[in-house]
């Protein structure tokens, strides 16, 4: 049997890397840019709140001959976050950068169907959950396209420096999970992270190779999360866009 | 190459309950060893899977990724999946990330093992 736990370990500066308590996301500080949609007041969500099936992706490039540490890398990837996103996903750190707790607003466009242009904006965001020297980890809000975690981790193996892209995730309602099923947006979104870890290897001027896992963790589908649909932030998204004119007129 | 910090022993409790106790860090790392420890509580025929979590050096947002897979199988199998020990910084995370809504925490493994029973 045991006991409660001793207090030996609460004082472990590594448990800063973890984001205070945050029941709903507030943004205080909006970057230049930004539109500020779908974040304020939502609930952060893991994998067991969102509505499709559970997938873990994984997505990896050898940086071979980088000669820097696996946290040398990752200052590296922190400092040029936004700069290594493809052009249709535009992440905003606030001044503070990517430290736990801190929101990051993303403003997206998405193609309506797959194979045409990237056209419909998504506004949303993330947490930064977890940072620490060699790790970054996000949690989507209610609304986001993925119920979920993304981890950007770095770790050297036989003398190479990887670096990880690492998503665990569900389609948050069952139109984003009809989208990802059906049009494409699934492999969209493997694209981005591909892009990201290929910008990361060009940064160090290495041609590296993407390689992709994908492990289908939870086949099932919650029906009791299709609710989740009425926060749906590509559907908000539209609608304020469409409503720009009206506003604009109203001033 | 990142390494496993982590030791897990299984012991059964009336050939019901499996209690997994950790000791060290839990990371990506250790994979291999929480599912190797919870494939041997199963093998044993434990419905009921305790994490006990009270000599729980560190944890990584990796760590806690671990805890949802292992969730899903465990539900997959219709098992229980329960947790003790945990210091408040951890019971923060469980909030935090929502874990705390699909696995119920108790203080100590004898809360568990009652409330299992």
């Amino acid at each position: 049997m045991t006991t409660p736990p001793s207090p030996s370990n609460e004082n472990d500066p590594r448990q800063s890397a973890w984001s205070p308590p945050v029941s709903r996301m507030k943004v205080t500080d909006v970057p230049a840019g930004a539109m500020n949609l779908n974040v304020d007041g939502r609930q952060p969500v893991s994998p067991l709140q969102g509505f499709g099936q559970m997938w873990q992706k994984t997505f990896q490039v050898r940086l071979t001959g980088v000669e820097m540490t696996p946290a040398e890398v990752m200052q590296v990837w922190k400092e040029n976050f936004p700069k290594f996103q493809p052009p249709e996903n535009r992440f905003y750190p606030t001044m503070s950068g990517l430290k736990p707790g801190e929101v990051v607003l993303i403003d997206a466009k998405v193609p309506a169907l797959p194979g045409t242009p990237s056209v419909l904006p998504v506004s949303t965001g993330v947490l930064v959950l977890y940072a620490d020297d060699t790790t970054i980890t996000v949690m989507t809000p209610e609304g986001h396209p993925e119920s979920g975690w993304n981890t950007f981790s770095t770790y050297e193996e036989d003398g190479v420096v990887i670096a990880q892209c690492q998503s665990l995730c569900r389609p948050n309602d069952p139109l984003y999970e009809f989208f990802n099923r059906f049009m494409g947006s699934s492999g969209q979104q493997d694209k981005i992270w591909i892009h990201v870890l290929t910008s990361l290897a060009a940064h160090f001027d290495v041609q590296g190779q993407v390689t992709t896992s994908k492990v289908l963790i939870d086949p099932k589908v919650q029906w009791g999360q299709a609710k989740n649909i009425w926060q749906n932030a590509a559907i908000r998204t539209v609608v304020y866009a469409l409503g720009t004119p009206v506003r604009w007129l109203r001033k | 190459m990142a390494e496993t910090k982590v030791k897990m022993t299984t012991r059964m409790i009336n050939g019901q309950t499996g209690v997994i106790h950790i000791v060290g860090e839990i990371n990506a790392f250790a994979e291999n060893v929480l599912m190797d420890a919870y494939t041997q509580a199963t093998s044993q025929g434990a419905h009921n899977i305790v994490l006990d979590f009270s000599d729980l050096d560190y944890m990584n947002s990796s760590g806690i990724g671990l805890l949802v897979t292992l969730l899903i199988r465990v539900n997959r199998q219709k098992q229980r999946l329960v947790a003790c020990g945990l210091t408040d910084h951890y019971q923060q995370i469980f909030e935090l990330t929502r874990l705390n809504e699909a696995i119920t925490i108790f203080p100590t493994e004898a809360d568990a093992l009652s409330a299992l029973n």
